[in-house]
């Protein structure tokens, strides 16, 4: 799968302007306790566009990844996922997340069970497809993310990088038409950041819709169409990777911008 | 990670390792480095070994050599214990056991039936084998448990293929300590991790309910759990209308053990990572697919040898049912030596009785051990 590469080694744009939007964020409020903690949040995300979301820590950039897989639940506003609305109804929470894949900052592997195992359960179990099969597909994936020779191991057998990689083939193998990526490198030591940015980049090149949530703006340049600026809990800015980057129009931007290539 | 071994040649290509010297491996530096490491360790262990083969002698004398092993018994059908209360205590009787042995093993079960309750014993340590063994996990032991349990049901009572019938107040000994430790620890695990499951619910009339349970039963001695099954239960029944004893007493120990394992099992949910929860979430599974596949296999696994310190506590608290009349194995050893012959001789009986509680709760432990180690085979790297 070659990735197409413009003139600036930007990924072209998969984003699909006449199909209804993958994800909608419509006045999204949350609120910890007292803490208001996603402001009025508005988001369009359309089918196989890819969204960096970035700002400093605090700003609720997770909160809101994780409002729209609802393991985090908003008390304002609307949230449509595939064109199913967020509720308390069970069965659309079902379906949304069978179509949302998620990949954690802690990786969240199951430690018990091994790397293929961890890999055919959500298809076996929630899309009911045959043991066999399911094992075909897993093994399929492990081997797009470059480890299938891992495939018998337990994931405490296995390095950051590579347990990351497999919790993104994991997520992968129950077909996901949305994959949310929450700080997937932060956890990871500096040489294994480039193997998983590199899987995710050769995802990005299969048109698949992605909302990743880091700090990594080599990659943000890369493969995003857009990227989102949020701070104590609002979008700020949004925009193209030149655009936020080169051209910031807020302070909050611009101080935020100046400490992240700081620390770099 | 490294793979050194004492034959590889150092990394900067030195001169090769050489085997270390005879002091520092083997037996002899084992004892040179734990029992003769100074003068201070090496007075503690003499004076240690010392006492130790005193006691290893006195025990062997008085169990083995100087012990008698059976007496005479008269037309009464009496036993002469003289020559045993002539030893004075150097020696053990341990002809009480050979006596007794049958009375104590089944109580006042009729006598010529006792193959009955014999064979009910070694149905339930074929029970117990046979659902150690992991290639059996799995549907076959719903069928296996079902049916052993209907065979022992049907050996105790009888009544049917030409059994006699023998009440329940006849049963006694070994058969109901196994009854109510394997009744009461196979209803108490499944119903202890509904009530940890419950206790940790976002439903709150299910964790009230839950949190109730727990902190009733475990504030009340189980000695009054069991009166109150024996003796208040039965006034609020119906007219008429009766649970057998044993039942009672049963269920008793059911709901006591259920609080106890309750919290251990809440103990293992507990230690569990919240990512373990949000990535079974995330990949769409159901409550009860979250909690089969990711969650309790991991949680129980953790618990291991809490969980099975309070199977070995419920095995010998069975022994408690003695203060509501029911004849379990220690009440029955206690009941052998009423006799007036046989008074006397505690101490034979008592290590007899404790020896049977010892082979089985040193199974349970030692099975657990090699358990634990296999199950948590992903934790080794």
């Amino acid at each position: 799968m070659s990735a197409a590469l413009d003139t600036q080694g930007h990924i072209a744009s998969a984003a699909r302007t006449d199909a209804p939007p993958a994800i909608v964020l419509d006045k999204v409020n949350k609120w910890f306790g007292a803490l208001h903690v996603l402001r009025d949040v508005d988001l369009q995300v359309a089918l196989g566009e890819r969204v960096v979301v970035c700002g400093p820590s605090g700003s609720g950039k997770s909160t809101m990844i994780r409002c729209i897989n609802r393991l985090e639940t908003h008390q304002e506003g609307k949230i449509l996922v595939d064109g199913i609305e967020l509720s308390d109804d069970l069965r659309s929470l079902d379906a949304i997340r069978r179509e949302v894949g998620m990949v954690f900052q802690s990786f969240n592997l199951f430690p018990h069970l091994t790397i293929l195992e961890n890999c055919t359960l959500a298809p076996i179990w929630v899309r009911k497809m045959p043991k066999k099969d399911a094992e075909e597909l897993a093994m399929e994936y492990l081997t797009r993310v470059r480890i299938p020779e891992q495939a018998k191991k337990y994931p405490g057998q296995l390095s950051g990088g590579q347990q990351q990689r497999v919790a993104i083939a994991r997520a992968l193998c129950m077909k996901p038409k949305i994959m949310l990526f929450d700080e997937p490198t932060s956890a990871l030591d500096p040489e294994m950041i480039k193997e998983v940015l590199d899987t995710m980049v050769m995802l990005a090149g299969t048109g698949m819709t992605m909302i990743v949530v880091t700090h990594e703006m080599g990659f943000a340049r890369q493969v995003a169409d857009r990227v989102v600026f949020m701070d104590r809990g609002e979008v700020v800015e949004v925009g193209t990777p030149e655009q936020v980057f080169n051209d910031p129009k807020t302070d909050r931007l611009k101080m935020f911008l100046s400490q992240i290539l700081r620390g770099h | 990670m490294s793979d050194i071994t004492a034959s590889t040649p150092t990394l900067h290509g030195g001169s090769p390792a050489r085997s270390a010297p005879i002091t520092a491996v083997g037996p002899i530096a084992w004892v040179r480095a734990n029992l003769f490491s100074g003068w201070l360790s090496t007075a503690v262990t003499l004076v240690l070994g010392y006492l130790i083969v005193r006691a290893v002698m006195g025990f062997v004398d008085w169990a083995f050599v100087n012990a008698i092993w059976s007496v005479p018994v008269n037309g009464n059908g009496v036993a002469q214990t003289q020559a045993c209360r002539e030893l004075h205590g150097t020696g053990a009787c341990w002809a009480v056991v050979t006596e007794k042995h049958r009375f104590m093993l089944f109580g006042t079960y009729p006598f010529e039936q006792h193959w009955r309750p014999a064979l009910v014993c070694l149905l339930f340590v074929a029970l117990y084998i046979v659902s150690s063994m992991r290639s059996f996990w799995n549907w076959r032991l719903i069928p296996i448990w079902a049916g052993t349990l209907t065979a022992i049901g049907i050996l105790m009572w009888g009544g049917v293929l030409g059994l006699p019938y023998v009440p329940q107040e006849r049963w006694g000994g070994l058969p109901i300590t196994l009854i109510l430790a394997t009744f009461g620890l196979a209803f108490a695990f499944p119903l202890s991790i509904l009530v940890a499951l419950g206790r940790r619910s976002n439903l709150p009339a299910i964790k009230a309910l839950c949190v109730l349970y727990v902190e009733l039963i475990r504030g009340v001695p189980l000695i009054s759990l069991l009166f109150m099954a024996s003796v208040m239960f039965p006034l609020f029944l119906p007219e008429g209308m009766n649970i057998d004893k044993l039942l009672r007493a049963q269920i008793a120990i059911i709901l006591f053990a259920g609080a106890y394992l309750a919290e251990v099992v809440r103990a293992g949910l507990q230690s569990l990572p919240k990512g373990q929860y949000e990535a079974a979430d995330a990949m769409g599974l159901s409550y009860w697919q979250k909690t089969g596949l990711i969650i309790l296999p991991q949680a129980l696994r953790t618990v291991i040898p809490p969980l099975v310190n309070t199977f070995i506590g419920f095995f010998k608290d069975t022994s408690l049912v003695l203060i509501i009349g029911i004849f379990d194995l220690l009440t029955a050893g206690k009941t052998a030596i009423v006799e007036p012959s046989w008074q006397g001789f505690g101490v034979e009986v008592y290590v007899f009785v404790g020896l049977i509680y010892l082979v089985f709760c040193f199974a349970m432990s030692k099975y657990s051990q090699g358990l634990e180690a296999e199950l948590n085979r992903h934790r080794r790297r």
